[in-house]
């Protein structure tokens, strides 16, 4: 296909004349109806023969091109009393108040005239929009008394959608059209009209373009039964409401029906042009749905624009439920049989592979690797049947096309929406595999924002070599496990793998070796010397490490002692790597988990996307081997405390309370002393609040003393892997103070939050305290008080994504074209600068150290274990 | 009292560069001139340093990312 090239110099924007429509109108319109009782289209009705064809076994009257090469043509239907378009009543309405009844002039003086149409010339000079300035004439010509003829101006008022009301009386589409014909076409300019293209009266029909019926196609159903278009159905109304308002007319009929029926037409043309206009109700079809009319076409998500232009529907492309598949590698995608044997991939046939696409023929659409069509040189499309099969086998030869199955090793993309980022849309490798679902790598979860609670997902194959070569060096998992967002990973371990690493490698883990080796056989890693004694799993882990990684951090589970023990630490959180050994340090979220991972990060970027993958395929199946070993589970006897424990969190809240009114009483008594800054009643509130969440923290602490790192709750909640200390402590000490707005909660009833409690009330448990804990359970006025701040939370993200949703397609819109060149300039789609130097400093922040060029420290750091290890 | 906006801490350092050094610049980015990004001439800057519509800028300016950044501006 050639496509032919051209600059667009310039679009102009106009209004159709009536000579316009007329011209351009192959046919008038005057029948309502459309075909005759032997199914023909009736002449002169919206049917018509003329306006264009559709099926293309018919020649076109008009223009004698065959259906479906013929476009189409207008037809017009002449109103019997003019119209007011809905679409320019504003427009109309400014014009009118602007303007002088009388002269026609508008209403500025001649110096303003002169000052304004100078001004207007500079800016078509310089090829500017004029729209400030006609703004600005538009609130400057409001005056009683016109400048020129000295006539009295009465107020002219919109009444929604096309009524011109001036004073008490309400101008009639006539009037209207007289007045806009009065208008100096001097002054068109200043009013923002082109007169080369415009007049304002146009914006008031007299005749309606009838768009042609390639536009409102009808639909036969399966029962023979013809059903129209919601166009149609409005245009037929229009016709028949125009017929007897002209019969009505001409019989000489009273004023009052005259105007109900003009008034009727009037509706039904404004209908027909936007069905949603404010103060009019909407047209309905028979069934009660609204009609589908012009501007419903255009606007919207599901309007031409975003839904046909911006975006389209593709083929070879999948979607299904995806689920989680710890076995295969973060690179690969499990695609179900069905759908490998739906999209194909074109494979062009050579000598070389002639036997194999042979073989995927013989197989046919049905048996996997298959294939379901065969492209002859001459482009021709041949569907492999049973009995085609024969036939295309005998005369396949090399320049042929064979669209084959999907089959494993094929890349395709794989998306989840909302695209956000750019890992929202990854190239993987696909493994055909039964059931119906895609497969997933836990590991890739955290950039798609993937969970398997129902989530779909989609995937499209590639077509061409060209697309395949570029998928497979950019957008393969593996380019970016690194997010360009942070300069770290974005891809990694989460969960049972945090947890299962920690439980593998902590102080004291240790493991026969005969388990050691399954561990490292499902692993995938080479087989060490045998040691014929346990191995500790800091042994394990290590063989997952590059012999010459040397670093040091402090894991995820560091307490952040006041004076840290380093390699001696008893919570194991000083981590020590020296030349691929682990020798002190247990392994959590800090080490591969997504975000955070920096023994990752640190293979990522200094042995490369390769040696990642497999560090991140091996190092997630051992985490589970080591969990598989002692079992991992988790329930509501992990947050038990002991009666003592309970009877001091207790005790404290009380306390707390006890203090809350204490300060509330001194508050009454005008004993409290206001902070610097604020009111008494803003410092008890600030006091208020700190005892309050001193004692919920204190509670907390309580509590957590009791717990251990036996507890598999905490082991998720510190490693990282799940869950926070502040989960547990809520579901086992205190739940806390719920807050709406930022603040304790005050609304609800006059001067109180319920009716459970005095006017004025500012206690802990009337403001939305929650003393009880989750195990406990909350009593009713807790829980109302919970739902309340919980709403809160559900409604703000509401809002967040809805409006950072139109703040993204604002800006994916104004940055699209935007493209880093070789020589390190951002340019756009016209080659003009917009940095001489992407970023500034020209650092790829995925290719970077958390976003600097270079972590000297961390690098100073690991030379430092080097030479020590020496 | 006239304000001293060039001294202001957030009005970085612009120069006016001359036709030969323009020129150099313009060569350097491999770009023609109307392709480097732009000022207007009514920018207070502008006008208080005396450019000209068609002279280039050189304004030096304070950068997150890089310390100390170097952006070419056409006066329109
Ligand atoms: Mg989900
Ligand atoms: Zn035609
Ligand atoms: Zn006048
Ligand atoms: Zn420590």
């Amino acid at each position: 296909m050639q496509g032919i090239l051209k600059k667009i110099s310039q679009i102009n924007f106009g209004l159709l004349s009536p000579e316009n429509i007329r011209k351009m109108s192959v046919t008038k319109i005057v029948t309502p109806d459309t075909y005759d009782e032997d199914g023909y289209p009736i002449e002169a009705g919206l049917m018509d023969p003329r306006l264009g064809v559709i099926d293309p076994g018919l020649r076109c009257r008009s223009c004698g091109s065959k259906g479906g090469d013929c476009q189409g043509h207008f037809g017009h239907i002449n109103l019997a009393r003019p119209v007011i378009h809905v679409g320019f009543a504003d427009t109309i309405h400014k014009i009118l108040r602007s303007t002088c009844s009388n002269c026609g002039r508008v209403l500025l003086t001649e110096s303003e005239i002169a000052e304004y149409k100078e001004k207007i010339g500079t800016k078509h000079q310089n090829e500017e929009s004029i729209n400030d300035i006609v703004k600005e004439i538009y609130t400057v010509a409001r005056r009683d008394k016109c400048p020129h003829c000295d006539e009295d101006k009465e107020e002219i008022k919109i009444d929604k959608p096309v009524s011109i009301v001036e004073g008490n009386y309400k101008l009639t589409s006539s009037e209207v059209r007289e007045r806009l014909e009065k208008v100096n076409e001097d002054d068109y300019i200043l009013m923002g009209i082109n007169p080369d293209v415009a007049k304002p009266e146009w914006m008031v029909l007299t005749v309606l373009p009838v768009p042609p019926v390639t536009v409102r196609p009808s639909i036969t159903l399966e029962t023979g039964e013809r059903s129209e278009d919601d166009l149609t159905h409005k245009l037929v109304d229009i016709l028949r409401i125009n017929q007897r308002l002209k019969e009505n007319m001409e019989a000489g009929a009273p004023q009052l029906i005259v105007e109900d029926l003009w008034e009727l037409l009037q509706y039904h043309v404004t209908t027909y042009f936007d069905n949603e206009a404010s103060g009019v109700p909407p047209a309905r079809h028979r069934s009660g749905r609204p009609l589908k009319t012009l501007a419903q076409r255009l606007k919207g998500k599901e309007g031409r624009f975003r839904s046909n232009l911006s975006g389209k529907r593709v083929n070879f492309s999948a979607r299904t439920v995806i689920s989680p598949d710890p076995n295969i590698s973060i690179n690969e995608v499990g695609v179900p049989e069905m759908i490998a044997k739906e999209v194909t991939v074109p494979v062009y046939v050579t000598d070389w592979n002639m036997e194999d696409m042979k073989e995927h023929i013989e197989n046919g659409p049905e048996i996997h690797p298959g294939a379901n069509y065969v492209i002859r040189p001459d482009e021709r499309k041949i569907r492999v049947y049973d009995e085609t099969k024969e036939s295309i086998l005998e005369k396949l030869e090399p320049g042929y096309v064979v669209e084959r199955h999907l089959m494993d090793g094929d890349i395709v993309l794989f998306n989840r929406q909302p695209s956000l980022h750019r890992m929202s849309m990854m190239a993987h490798e696909v493994k055909v595999l039964p059931y119906k679902t895609f497969r997933l790598n836990l590991c890739v979860c955290p950039p798609y924002n993937a969970d398997f609670d129902g989530d779909e997902m989609n995937m499209h194959v590639f077509q061409t070599e060209e697309s395949r070569a570029e998928a497979k060096s950019l957008m393969r998992v593996q380019e970016h496990i690194l997010s360009p967002r942070f300069g770290g990973p974005i891809i990694g371990g989460i969960h049972d793998h945090i947890s299962g690493a920690y439980l593998l490698t902590r102080e004291g883990s240790e493991f026969e070796e005969d388990y050691v080796y399954q561990m490292i056989k499902k692993s995938n890693l080479p087989f060490p010397e045998p040691k014929n004694k346990p191995w500790t799993g800091k042994e394990v882990f290590s063989l997952l490490l590059p012999d010459d990684l040397n670093m040091v951090y402090r894991a995820e589970i560091c307490r952040k002692c006041d004076e840290c023990l380093r390699q001696e630490c008893k919570n194991d959180a000083y981590v020590v790597i020296e030349d691929g050994q682990l020798i002190s340090g247990a392994i959590d979220e800090k080490a591969f988990g997504a975000f955070s991972g920096k023994i990752l990060d640190s293979i990522v970027k200094d042995y490369g996307t390769d040696k990642a993958r497999e560090f991140l395929d091996s190092a997630t199946k051992l985490a589970i081997s080591g969990i598989m070993k002692r079992g991992f589970t988790t329930s509501t006897a992990d947050e038990e405390i002991p009666q003592e424990a309970k009877e001091r969190i207790e005790e404290l809240l009380n306390m707390a309370e006890k203090r809350v009114e204490q300060l509330i009483e001194a508050y009454h008594n005008d004993e409290l002393e206001a902070l610097p800054g604020r009111s008494l009643r803003e410092t008890l509130e600030m006091k208020i609040m700190q005892v309050l969440g001193e004692s919920r923290d204190k509670s907390g602490e309580i509590a957590e003393s009791y717990f251990g790192m036996d507890n598999h709750a905490v082991i998720m909640a510190l490693t990282g892997a799940r869950g926070s200390m502040l989960n547990l402590t809520q579901i086992a000490a205190c739940v806390g103070q719920q807050s709406v707005r930022g603040g304790r909660i005050e609304r609800g009833y006059s001067k109180r939050t319920l009716p459970h409690f005095k006017e004025g009330e500012l206690g802990a448990k009337a403001s939305g305290f929650v003393h009880s804990s989750y195990k406990e359970g909350l009593d009713p006025l807790e829980f109302f008080f919970h739902a309340m701040g919980g709403r809160e939370g559900l409604v703000d993200t509401a809002i967040r994504t809805a409006q950072s949703g139109y703040m993204q397609r604002r800006l994916v819109n104004a940055l699209q074209d935007l493209s880093v060149q070789t020589d390190g300039t951002v340019r756009d789609n016209r080659g003009i600068i917009i940095q001489s130097k992407y970023g500034e400093d020209g650092v790829d922040p995925a290719k970077s150290d958390y976003g600097k060029v270079a972590d000297i420290d961390r690098m100073i750091e690991e030379m430092r274990i080097k030479s020590k290890a020496k | 009292m006239k304000k001293q906006i060039l001294k202001h801490k957030l009005v970085p350092d612009h120069a006016i560069l001359s036709k030969t050094e323009a020129n150099k610049v313009v060569k350097q980015l491999n770009v023609h001139q109307e392709q480097l990004p732009k000022i207007k001439a009514d920018d207070p800057v502008v006008k208080e340093i005396g450019a000209k519509s068609g002279d280039v800028l050189k304004i030096t300016r304070k950068s997150h990312t890089a310390g100390k950044f170097v952006i070419y501006r056409l006066v329109l």
